[in-house]
């Protein structure tokens, strides 16, 4: 599902923030990736959205040979790929319900699909009833919740989640790991960087340590000490 | 083909939305949409008001030939003839000696003394008169060199034709006043114009500026370049077409209590009955003019504005 094949990522001619990563996750898998900050967890997750370009190296993701990726075809990309970041990302002028119907309406869904969608991936998220609520209404926990009814409601393949519990406190944390854990049951491939400990070791998932923009364990079920 | 005007529905209904809740945004960027719109309705009406003045002057200057007692009148129709030929000549106006007279009569019926004088003479004094009215007052010089051939010469009585000597600085004098006054009109336009739409442009980015981030969001969502511009530009659109909506009551207004309040027809230089005049007749195309200047201006300042955020990473 995701392929990177000796990739390298250097900013300027002095920061190599990856150097050269290769790294193989088949479908439905569900990966923990660890480290300090500023370790390279970050960069890999942006080299897979194409918001950075490697430096050198190959990367796959979903069959499509980044190489060949066109500017153009960049949004067709992101609409495969579901995206949850630290800071929420929710579009501040609109609300709840408009936040997740955005991703339909990007990709042209009728407005009675989306009527027909949301619904039950808000149910999913447990955010029924909040519909019209404006993001600086919610909690963290629920703006966080409302970003991930957003990356999953295009139902992709990747979910690719960058410290989504950052900002939130354990019980809130939970509940969003429940939500990932559950996506993944459906059979979305999740990529979960995060440096919470009390997460990584209650999961038994594969764990992938980056240390200095390289890897440094990948382990099956493992555990992890900061 | 369902999903593209679904799409486009979708754009037009999100811009409209948009202007609704930014409004104290949409507010400052009218306001200076406003401003300089109605400068620019109204240089345009004082520009076409001057033009008009300039040539109501000019349109009453000619060039006038009189005419020998012993010219007969087949020798006179065929000089007009001659004349009509000249390239810069615009109309002629022939008057026989009775007309003339009328004419000179009817010019001068403030003074009876006068009348009287030339009535009591028996026999009309006044010559027969041709009338030339040149197209461009610059260039009398052609004329002039046709009328002073010694043959046409021969037909006129004395001191003819009559624009040499003081009127034919006059018509100089009036000939360098239309050329300035139209270049200063022109340059007026055009640069309230171009600084109108520097302004607009520098608002309308300054607006889109703090919205970067949703911009930013909307691309990593995988929207296409034209579904997240399509609002901007609409809700630009928006604010051209409103602004140029208030900046053509504002000038209805002003021109309305104006006239009404002051009987004067004018206000200084400018002729306030033709400018309102000008205004009320051209009302529909001067409508569709400024809304068409609002909606582009709008629009094409949200297009270059929202260019840098739209942007993808091409650094390796």
């Amino acid at each position: 599902m995701i392929l990177l094949d000796r990739v390298t990522k250097r900013y300027g001619k002095n920061v190599v923030a990856l150097n050269r990563i290769s790294l193989h996750v088949e479908p439905k898998e569900f990966v923990i990736v660890v480290g300090q900050s500023g370790a390279g967890k970050t960069t890999l997750l942006r080299l897979l959205t194409r918001e950075e370009r490697p430096t050198s190296g190959k990367i796959i993701v979903g069959g499509i040979d980044y190489d060949k990726l066109k500017d153009r075809d960049i949004p067709m990309l992101r609409r495969k790929i579901g995206v949850v970041f630290q800071d929420f990302k929710l579009l501040p002028n609109k609300t709840v319900y408009e936040n997740v119907a955005f991703a339909l309406e990007v990709v042209g869904m009728s407005g009675r699909e989306i009527r027909h969608t949301i619904p039950k991936v808000l149910d999913i998220v447990n955010l029924s009833g909040k519909e019209k609520r404006m993001p600086y209404e919610l909690s963290g926990g629920e703006r966080q919740r409302v970003a991930i009814a957003r990356a999953i409601v295009r139902q992709p393949k990747i979910l690719i989640a960058d410290e989504p519990t950052g900002n939130l406190d354990p019980k809130h944390a939970w509940d969003v790991i429940n939500v990932l854990e559950k996506i993944n049951r459906y059979g979305t491939t999740v990529l979960l960087a995060t440096h919470n400990q009390d997460i990584v070791n209650k999961l038994h998932r594969r764990v992938l340590t980056i240390h200095g923009g390289k890897v440094a364990s990948d382990r099956a079920n493992a555990s992890y000490k900061a | 083909m369902r999903r593209k005007l679904t799409t486009v529905l979708r754009v037009f209904r999100t811009g409209a939305v948009n202007f609704v809740r930014n409004l104290s945004l949409a507010i400052a960027a009218m306001a200076v949409m406003v401003i300089t719109l109605t400068i620019v309705l109204f240089s345009l009406i004082t520009n076409v008001t001057f033009n008009h003045e300039v040539g109501q002057l000019t349109s009453q200057v000619d060039v006038s030939v009189y005419l020998n007692d012993s010219t007969s009148s087949t020798q006179a129709e065929q000089l007009i003839t001659r004349i009509k030929l000249l390239s810069n000549v615009k109309s002629v106006n022939y008057l026989d000696k009775t007309q003339a007279l009328k004419s000179f009569l009817a010019q001068n019926s403030n003074s009876p003394n006068l009348a009287q004088g030339v009535t009591a003479l028996g026999s009309n004094p006044i010559y027969a008169t041709i009338h030339i009215y040149p197209k461009d007052l610059d260039n009398v010089g052609s004329i002039e060199n046709f009328l002073t051939e010694p043959a046409n010469l021969a037909l006129q009585a004395q001191g003819s034709p009559s624009y040499s000597g003081s009127l034919k600085q006059a018509i100089d004098n009036i000939a360098h006043a239309t050329d300035v006054l139209r270049e200063i009109g022109v340059i007026a336009v055009v640069v309230f114009a171009v600084v109108s739409i520097l302004i607009i442009f520098n608002t309308i980015q300054m607006a889109i500026f703090n919205r970067r981030e949703e911009l930013t969001i909307m691309r990593l969502l995988g929207a296409s370049t034209w579904y997240i511009r399509g609002p901007f530009v609409v809700e630009s659109a928006i604010y051209g077409l409103f602004s140029a909506l208030l900046s053509v009551i504002i000038i209805n207004t002003t021109f309305a209590a104006s006239s009404g309040a002051l009987q004067a027809s004018s206000l200084g230089l400018l002729d306030i009955n033709y400018a309102n005049t000008y205004f009320t007749n051209h009302f529909a195309m001067l409508l569709t003019l400024q809304v068409l200047i609002g909606i582009v201006i709008g629009a094409a300042s949200s297009v270059i504005a929202t260019q840098r955020y739209l942007k993808f990473k091409t650094a390796r």
